[in-house]
């Protein structure tokens, strides 16, 4: 079933948090790369604290698709793989994580690699 | 009689004529207001060839090629070949130039390599060296983004005060013998760093170099501030062109209403969405190669002081928190 | 002139980027981005998969997508005007692996497509990791 004020919630916090990366890109020199990076450490940072769950559970999609949910699933990875094989958790938690999209955007980016080549901009 | 005039200026005893000149430039250069006065618009970003490095040598080799076809001569009677352009090891040039088979300089001075090629070979031709120079420059968008900023793929947008970086090439043939129009004095840039480090902002990195070269240059050869019809820097672009007659106006320069820059002649800044205008090396060596010899020579201009400007920074030097390193040459052309 | 007034200069006469229009793009876009995804999650979710299979699924029909319209040299005009709106969202880190392996695939599969491949997304990858573990080790000694 799929909730109208769920799709709302996700445009509006989705787009928010879009926002404060435009803002951080116009108004600091923070190069996108560095903005991407804040994101990640942001949300994982968030993700371990408990805070960004909160945010997903409000938001959904909205939460979890922007970069800083891709570092709340890393803690949220990591403090589960914890829970189940302590410390060898620690390491193997974040990775496994990610595992799923990295993968999934390592391969199709190969081939698209293989088929594709770069044009002018406009 | 000594040839070098006050601080950093030459003049020239017997001033070398440029006597073939050729731009050929890319599609979106081709759809700009200065599209009837080049020799080759190809309508095909990569030049028929497979990779933009390859791209920016063919362009390279058919300008070259025009020029001395221009000239009435053969590839043989070149006796330097002087160029330079904006990829890794002069790349573009290197390549270009591999199949004259004729002696070569390479030149790196960013976006200033056509003053250093002109200036340099004025230089050989009054001294005698030589009796045919070809001096060019070139650049690519393509490459000039790989090298410089960011795959084309890749999902960016540019800042207000970003240029464009033309795909384009100019030559021109100094001869110790001709008609005209001359070259006729030259000040050599030094290297100016007002500690500019916005990597999108380069016209305001270069600005203090191209006002200390124009300065040097009238105070050298003692010239009045209106001598020129023109002073032409290379790629300062809208919001540089502007600093650089403020910086001048401030050092008591009264002829700011001669200059222009290359950067905002070849595109159409209002609907090509260029922003602040055209760069690269091949932005002031097709316009200067285009536009200004023409006007030199059906007398729209007599005197002009050109004036391309290179940002002499790398990738690596930005990363490590260096500012950018600004570079102008004053070449005098008079018909 | 010192390098201090010079800034000054520049800052006077350098136009600043349209933080107002910008934002309300990337708002836009990043949102609607956000909102589809939302409609595939719950769609998949009835399905009765498991909230880590979904999250993966919606994830990869996300890259995929962003992929297929970098390949077809798409992606890049639509950031063109919605900035942050296509950066941020997990279709940005998939555009910028497919970007670079696309741009150096002349230098090679190995040393063009293989090692540039992560020209971009690798630091995201590098601090993510190390973040993690960090978080982890903090969550193993105060669990």
């Amino acid at each position: 079933m799929v909730k109208k004020m769920d799709i709302f919630w996700a445009f509006v916090i989705g787009g928010a948090i879009c926002v404060l990366g435009q803002l951080l890109i116009d108004l600091t020199k923070l190069t996108p790369a560095r903005v991407l990076v804040f994101f990640v450490v942001a949300g994982c940072v968030l993700g371990g604290l408990g805070v960004y769950e909160r945010l997903v559970d409000f938001a959904g999609a909205g939460a979890t698709v922007p970069l800083p949910g891709f570092g709340n699933l890393l803690a949220r990875g990591v403090k589960e793989a914890v829970d189940e094989r302590g410390l060898i958790g620690v390491l193997t938690g974040g990775f496994t994580a990610m595992a799923g999209g990295v993968t999934i955007a390592v391969v199709f980016g190969y081939f698209s690699a293989l088929v594709s080549s770069p044009g002018m901009k406009e | 009689m000594t040839k070098h005039l006050g601080d950093a200026s030459v003049k020239f005893i017997n001033p070398p004529s440029i006597i073939s000149a050729a731009a050929v430039v890319g599609p979106k250069e081709g759809e700009g207001p200065l599209a009837p006065l080049f020799d080759k618009i190809s309508e095909d970003i990569l030049f028929e060839k497979d990779t933009w490095e390859q791209a920016e040598s063919e362009l390279m080799r058919q300008t070259v090629e025009l020029c001395i076809q221009k000239s009435g001569l053969a590839a043989k009677d070149v006796n330097y070949i002087f160029a330079g352009d904006l990829l890794n090891q002069n790349s573009g040039s290197v390549y270009g130039a591999r199949s004259f088979e004729r002696p070569f300089f390479g030149l790196f001075g960013a976006c200033s390599a056509m003053g250093m090629a002109m200036s340099l070979g004025a230089m050989l031709i009054d001294g005698g060296f030589a009796n045919y120079i070809v001096a060019n420059a070139s650049s690519h968008f393509c490459g000039a983004e790989k090298t410089f900023r960011f795959p084309l793929e890749l999902g960016t947008q540019r800042a207000p005060t970003a240029s464009w970086t033309v795909t384009g090439d100019g030559a021109v043939m100094l001869s110790s013998n001709g008609r005209g129009p001359y070259v006729t004095s030259a000040t050599t840039g030094a290297i100016v760093d007002l500690g500019q480090k916005d990597v999108n902002n380069m016209g305001a990195a270069m600005v203090p170099a191209a006002a200390d070269v124009i300065a040097k240059h009238f105070r050298d050869l003692s010239l009045p501030h209106d001598y020129y019809d023109v002073i032409a820097t290379g790629d300062l672009g809208m919001y540089g062109l502007q600093l650089l007659k403020q910086l001048l106006a401030q050092d008591g320069f009264t002829a700011t209403d001669r200059l222009n820059d290359c950067g905002l002649l070849i595109y159409d800044t209002e609907k090509q969405d260029v922003h602040a205008g055209g760069s690269g090396c091949g932005c002031s060596a097709a316009v200067f190669a285009a536009h200004y010899m023409k006007q030199l020579r059906d007398g729209t201009i007599k005197k002009i002081l050109f004036v391309p400007t290179g940002a002499l920074h790398s990738v690596v030097t930005i990363q490590q928190g260096e500012s950018i390193p600004g570079i102008a040459h004053a070449v005098a052309v008079e018909s | 002139m010192t390098a201090k007034n010079y800034e000054k200069l520049v800052k006077e006469a350098s136009p600043k980027s349209a933080v107002v229009l910008n934002s309300a793009k990337a708002f836009l876009v990043g949102g609607a981005i956000c909102a589809v995804a939302q409609v595939l999650y719950s769609r998949i979710e009835a399905m009765g998969f498991s909230r880590e299979d979904t999250g993966i699924m919606v994830a990869g029909i996300l890259i995929v997508t962003a992929i297929l319209l970098t390949a077809l040299r798409i992606y890049d005009k639509i950031a063109k005007f919605a900035g942050a709106g296509t950066i941020v969202p997990i279709t940005g880190f998939a555009n910028s692996i497919a970007a670079p392996a696309i741009e150096h695939k002349n230098e090679g599969l190995v040393l063009g497509v293989g090692a540039k491949m992560f020209a971009i997304a690798g630091p995201v990858i590098v601090y993510g990791t190390v973040t993690s573990v960090i978080v982890g080790l903090i969550y193993y000694f105060v669990r």
